[in-house]
């Protein structure tokens, strides 16, 4: 009974938030990327699909790994206010995987975009949808961001042209933050953003039952 | 003259290496000494190299080479002729053994364009075209390659989806090679036809969208050449170069009479051609300079594979795919191999030499060849060095 009590205190109260209607992007490859949410149940394998990266010093991908995997344990164990996680699959192997949360009705707080099958442009097209959650789904007016690595940060502050937020304190600690707006999104948008709405079922099925990747880019020679 | 013949190649992957520039060039060098079956014994090194002292902040880079692995007292030079440094290296290299100033000479192409974004290195290139008539007004490289697609067309008829063709070939040879940077597949049902196009293959310099362009890429290559009178001494037979030609045109593209008349080429190929006593039909196949992809297309008739406004009917007919009639870019080209514009020359001396040698990957060895051609092309067809490379 205890337990119970000290869990209702350190949990954060459920908001009733839209879901991420799942899309589908055809791409360069001709295969199709199925964008849909994470609920709870997925993360177990989520975390297991990002923890090899974790050792993986190129490109940052220990520290926005190491990072990724405490956010979404946080979420499972419902230790962050109203997080949420959207994941790419391609064939059913998990792709690529982005979170973040809302601070509040109108502003929204982006934590990390990690892609696992590079060279497709899967975390672009990720990245993107992230940002069409905050702005079409939860009908927010801005998302804050930064960045941890030189990529993240050629892609997502000079390619949307960010705002600076340099007296916005991001979770994430580092440098002051960036800042997506709406205005900023619509004029990205047609350019940035792509899918297609209703997936297909036969291709949407192909996306319940998450996949670990067999191989990963970033770790030669990995067996699981 | 001395005949000079190539008895060691060595490649690095290309893409973005987290290793200083010397480091990169090493890696391809030692590569190219054991592959030789030496460790040393080199009298000359050419540094092929275009953007050290502006992107990396370091010059004298020859030197720094040839510390770096050991190989003093050795002559060093770096050679710098913008995207065609690297067969310019090559034939200095050819020109020291053939003159008999040296015997064995090593020639290593690198850059390392990584380190900056893709516009500064956009910007980078940029910086060989004309100062004050074209750079001053925005001219980049990409935007010239978009102007001259938009005129090819108009006067030929080729389409976009000629040039997503000649995409997916370059992905598909490049996914067989080990040293592409880029890794995947592209599919005519992706970046032509498929939903999505305009955010997976957008229009980058109209009309030339993401796929018909070379990515910005880190890497470096190198070759070990030697008289063919002592070549007996190296592990492995040699691959003679058998002729190099180079001609230069107008810096001012505007000079030009006209646009589409790329004709440091044309004069490039005839005078290898020339030099090794064949014509264009001997040619078993070709790595020609795609940094955008209508320059496969262009070069291609420039060189006489194909009549002028013909290549597109090359391109339907699958003429230039590994089993076709004249494969072209093998290795997956500027396009999907990658583009370290110091290094592209000489890599691609190393694909011919490596197709020639029948050491190519399975599912993208030509079958067969005798003489492969390589086109490097510099500024923007300002400087153009074609080799042939003939094996014994």
């Amino acid at each position: 009974m205890i337990l119970d009590e000290l869990e209702k205190r350190l949990r954060p109260p459920a908001r009733a938030v839209p879901s991420y209607p799942p899309k589908v992007i055809v791409l360069a490859s001709g295969k199709p990327l199925v964008v849909r949410q994470a609920e709870n149940d997925d993360i177990p394998i989520l975390l297991e699909a990002i923890e090899p990266l974790v050792r993986v010093r190129k490109d940052f991908y220990d520290i926005v790994a190491a990072r990724m995997y405490a956010e979404l344990l946080s979420q499972y164990l419902h230790r962050t206010l109203d997080p949420y996680c959207l994941i790419g699959t391609i064939d059913g192997v998990i792709a690529s995987i982005v979170n973040g949360r809302m601070i509040d009705e109108k502003r929204g707080m982006s934590y990390h975009t990690l892609t696992i099958h590079r060279g497709l442009r899967c975390g672009a097209h990720m990245f993107a949808a992230k940002m069409e959650h905050h702005m079409d789904v939860l009908k927010q007016e801005e998302v804050f961001i930064v960045a941890e690595s030189y990529l993240g940060f050629k892609r997502w502050m000079i390619e949307y042209q960010l705002e600076p937020r340099p007296d916005f304190q991001h979770e994430l600690g580092g440098v002051g933050s960036y800042a997506l707006t709406r205005k900023l999104y619509d004029t990205y948008k047609t350019r940035l953003l792509a899918g297609t709405r209703p997936v297909p079922p036969e291709v949407l099925r192909t996306a319940d039952t998450l996949i670990l990747p067999d191989e990963y880019p970033q770790i030669p020679g990995f067996k699981r | 003259m001395r005949e000079v013949g190539i008895v060691g190649i060595g490649h690095t992957k290309f893409g973005r290496l987290d290793y200083d520039l010397v480091d990169i060039m090493a890696w391809s060098s030692l590569e190219a000494l054991k592959d030789a079956g030496i460790e040393g014994g080199i009298d000359q090194v050419f540094v092929a190299n275009m953007g050290a002292g502006a992107v990396n902040n370091q010059t004298g880079i020859a030197s720094a080479l040839v510390s770096r692995i050991f190989l003093e007292p050795a002559m060093a030079e770096t050679v710098e002729n913008g995207p065609a440094s690297g067969a310019s290296a090559v034939k200095c290299g050819y020109l020291a053994i053939a003159a008999g100033m040296a015997d064995t000479v090593l020639v290593t192409g690198g850059e390392r364009m990584r380190e900056t974004t893709g516009w500064k290195a956009t910007d980078f290139v940029a910086t060989l075209t004309h100062p004050d008539a074209e750079y001053a007004y925005g001219l980049t490289l990409p935007a010239y390659g978009g102007m001259f697609t938009r005129a090819y067309m108009e006067r030929h008829g080729l389409t976009e989806k000629h040039l997503a063709m000649i995409a997916v070939k370059a992905h598909r040879n490049a996914e067989k090679n080990p040293f592409a940077h880029i890794e995947e597949t592209a599919s005519i049902d992706g970046i032509w036809d498929g939903p999505h196009r305009e955010v997976v293959n957008p229009v980058m310099a109209d009309p030339l969208r993401l796929y018909d362009l070379c990515p910005v890429s880190d890497g470096a290559a190198s070759v070990v050449l030697t008289a063919m009178e002592t070549a007996g001494r190296f592990k492995k037979k040699p691959i003679r170069i058998a002729g190099i030609g180079q001609a230069t045109d107008t810096h001012c593209v505007f000079n030009r009479e006209d646009l589409l008349d790329l004709k440091a080429v044309r004069l490039a190929a005839e005078r290898a051609y020339a030099m090794a006593g064949i014509g264009p039909k001997e040619i078993s196949l070709a790595e020609l300079h795609d940094a955008f992809l209508i320059l496969e297309v262009a070069e291609s008739e420039e060189v006489g594979f194909f009549p002028k406004g013909e290549a597109k009917k090359a391109i339907e007919r699958g003429e230039t795919e590994i089993a076709g009639r004249i494969p072209i870019n093998t290795s997956g080209g500027l396009k999907a191999k990658g583009h370290p514009v110091g290094a592209t020359g000489v890599s691609q001396i190393h694909e011919i030499v490596k197709q020639l040698r029948g050491e190519a990957e399975e599912g993208r060895r030509v079958k067969n060849p005798r003489y492969g051609l390589a086109v490097n092309f510099g500024g923007f067809g300002n400087n153009v060095v074609a080799t042939i490379l003939a094996k014994e």
